[in-house]
Order: C-alpha cells, then structure tokens, then sequence
C-alpha cells in the first residue's frame, strides 16, 4: 500500500472533526490544566482540525501528547464535543502518519 | 527539551505486541500478590486486576530514571534504545524498582481482593492467565495495536467462560467496559468496579473511621464512568466525614498523572495545584487510581498531607485490618 498523499491526510483529518459542532467559543481553554503551562490546548488544536491543517498539527506534536485525556473540557464544552477523541484522534494520525509506529 | 514521544511510545508498543504488556512482568510479579490468600482459579465471576497496581513500582522507576533524561542529551538515545528494545527486555534494566513500593501495591490489591469478599461475593482469580488490559496503548492512540492486544483479552474471558469481572482500578474499568465492547465482537462480558460491587452490598463496618477525608475523585471514574457516589457512599458509610476540595465529582481536577513519564515537569506543576486544593479541604486525602496514587504521593512529600488509597481506610474499616 502506497502512503497516503497529504490530500488524503487532510480528508482524513476533516472527515472525523466534521462531525463533532464545535463553535470555537474556548470554554473548553478555559477549563484545561495546560494553558497554565503554557500548552496550547484545545481550542486551538481543534480548530486547526477543522482547517485541515496537517503541518500545523505536526508541529503541536507536544501538545497533543501532552492532554491528559482528562476529559473536563468535553464536560464543559456547550456543542458537546468529544476533545479528548479527537485528542486520541491526532495521536493516531501521528503514530501512523509521522512516528510510523502503526500501518498507515 | 520534552522526552522524544516517537521511541517512548514505540518501546511501549513493541513490548505489548512481543512481550504482552507495556512493561512486562514476572509471573511472580503479576501474581505474587494473592499468595495466601487461597483465591480459587477462574469462576464465573473473576477479580481482574489489569496488571496496573502490579506495574506501578516499573513505570515509578522508569519515571525517575526519565526524568533526569529530560532535559539532558541523554535523551536522544532513547531512538537506539528502541531499537536494542525488541532484542532485549530493556525496560525490566532502565530502572531499580523500590521493593517497598511493590509490597504497598501488593497489599493494596490484597485490600481490594478482601473487600469484595467482604461484600459477600464469590470470585476467583486467573492468575497467570490475567492478561494487562492495554489502557496505555490505547489512551496514546496506538489503536491497531491496541484492537489486536484487546481480542486476546477478549479470549482469556471467554476461553474461561468468565460472566462478570471486577476490576480494581478506574483506567482498566473504563477500557473494559466503554472500550472493548465497540472494538471486540460479541463482548459481553459484565465489568464492574470492586467500588461499585461493594457499595451495592449490605457490608457492614466492623471498625468505624473518625477521620476527615478529602476525596480526589478519578477523572477517568467520574467523568468516563460516573463513578461518584460510591466512594463517599462508603467512606460515609464507614463513619468518615467527606470533606469536598473545591474541584470535585464530575468536575474532578486531574493530579496530571498520565503525562508523568512523557512531561514530567507539566506533570509535576499541574499536581502541586491539585495537592493545593486537597490540601485545604482535608488533612487526609484518599484516592482510587494507581497513577494517581503515585503522582499524588510523591508531589506530597515535605507537605502535611496523607494521601491512602481508599481501598486501605475502607479495609481496615469494612474488614477490620
Ligand atoms: S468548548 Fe466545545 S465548542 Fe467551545 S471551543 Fe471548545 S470544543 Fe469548541
Ligand atoms: S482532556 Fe486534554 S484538552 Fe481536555 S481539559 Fe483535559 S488536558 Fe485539557
């Protein structure tokens, strides 16, 4: 099997965030631990899902590792957005896409 | 500098896909736990510990040898480290584990496994069957990995016609029982916490608790399982008087525990805000997880604070040790 071009990375990315309503309102920021250790998370990561934006995403590889999978920001979020699977989401698509731990 | 997530994750990976767990385990340390105390193998119903509180005294060690790799060049290495991995068992070597650490674990299960018998409750155990319950793997989106570990769980249960498990810690309760049944067909097996078989029961205290508690509530338990009630149910039931930190229930605050190996700075700071609050809600701090257990304990030294895991109050009042 070939590696899937960026394109397809970038589908692979939208399709799954697609469904999840988020309306960037940072509530979820607002109620994460990180922030305060100057982590971005999760609004910020989330909306650079909903942009499709691969290369961003890589680069943020410390945030992304770093959630705690916690899950008060999905207690929180007004659209009831699953964050911390779109969190495990991302992991994915890096173990597979960049750290080349799983098939891709 | 953080620690390179690629070569950690894949020496967790690749012990879990040839060794059967993230940090493999002796038998005698996966099962030396229940020595004595006649547990019968199998049954219908089984206490499943997941391995966790057995793998604790390695991830504590690891973690303090990781820690001094933050930071350091020490920690490029970790690449080749990998590599050596799927040869030798590297991470048993990378750090001396604390016997005293492994005893307080032990003990803690043989609470747990006390505790359910307290609730009038026959179980057996599978011994060296158990298989860890992939929980790592899982939360660090190995998922192909995770899916093939969790099928042969899968199979322990059914090849020992196991009905009902009870499990000891919340990260196992929730793989168990939220996780495997969207990923391994037909599972049905019945997953329950000891909490929650033990609240459910008529047990009666035979030793009641003067004692002030502050509960950390596990964010996994409560928000991942809604698991609230039980514990005060029963510290309140044992004579304890519950006294909330301002984060709590459903709105619990994380101790920063499972970012310990990875960022273990972040780890430290986001638990020293927790330790804060439970701080001014009690003297004495009971918690149900493991991994919080460990973050917890270690970030309350030099404090004046006790932090137990709450199978110990609940076992010296339930069961009178
Ligand atoms: S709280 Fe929910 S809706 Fe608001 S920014 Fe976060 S994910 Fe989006
Ligand atoms: S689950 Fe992750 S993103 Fe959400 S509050 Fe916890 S640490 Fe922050």
């Amino acid at each position: 099997m070939t590696a899937p071009t960026m394109i397809e990375q970038r589908d692979e990315l939208l399709a799954f965030t697609n469904n999840g309503g988020c309306i960037n309102c940072g509530t979820c920021t607002a109620v994460c631990p990180l922030p305060k250790e100057n982590v971005m998370l999760p609004r910020h990561i989330l909306r650079l899902m909903h942009l499709g934006q691969r290369e961003e995403l890589i680069a943020r590889a410390d945030a992304i590792f770093s959630c705690l999978l916690c899950r008060l920001c999905e207690e929180t979020c007004p659209a009831g957005v699953s964050i911390p699977e779109c969190v495990r989401y991302l992991r994915g698509f890096m173990n597979r896409h960049l750290h080349h731990l799983e098939k891709e | 500098m953080p620690l390179p997530t690629a070569p950690v994750l894949g020496i967790l990976a690749d012990n879990l896909r040839l060794r059967g767990s993230v940090m493999p385990l002796s038998r005698k340390k996966a099962t030396g736990w229940a020595d004595g105390l006649d547990l019968p193998r199998g049954g219908k119903t089984v206490l499943y510990t997941g391995h966790l509180y057995q793998l604790m005294p390695s991830i504590a060690a690891l973690t303090s040898k990781l820690e001094r790799f933050e930071d350091s060049l020490l920690n490029r290495a970790m690449g080749i480290g990998r590599a050596v991995n799927r040869k030798i068992n590297l991470s048993s070597l990378m750090g001396r584990e604390d016997r005293k650490v492994r005893e307080v674990c032990e003990e803690r299960l043989r609470n747990i496994a006390r505790l359910v018998k307290a609730a009038g409750v026959n179980y057996g155990y599978l011994y060296e069957e158990e298989l860890y319950s992939g929980a790592l793997v899982y939360d660090q989106g190995l998922d192909s990995t995770f899916a093939e570990h969790a099928a042969k769980v899968a199979e322990v249960f059914r090849r020992n016609g196991v009905e009902t498990a009870i499990t000891v810690d919340p990260h196992t309760t929730h793989v168990l029982r939220s996780i495997f049944p969207g990923i391994v067909s037909d599972f049905t097996l019945k997953v329950r916490s000891y909490l929650e078989v033990l609240a459910d029961s008529p047990a009666v205290p035979v030793r009641p608790l003067d004692l002030d508690v502050a509960i950390h509530d596990s964010c996994v338990y409560a928000r991942g399982e809604n698991l609230v009630r039980e514990p005060r149910a029963l510290l309140e039931r044992a004579g304890a008087r519950i006294r909330e930190p301002e984060s709590h229930g459903r709105k619990t605050l994380c101790c920063g525990g499972p970012i310990e190996s990875l960022f273990p700075a972040r780890a430290k700071a986001i638990c020293a805000r927790r330790l804060d609050e439970l701080a001014a809600a009690a003297h004495h701090v009971v918690a149900m997880c493991p991994i919080c257990l460990m973050n917890l304990e270690h970030g309350a030294e030099g404090r004046d604070l006790t932090v137990r895991d709450i199978c110990e109050p609940l076992a010296e009042s339930f069961c009178g040790e």
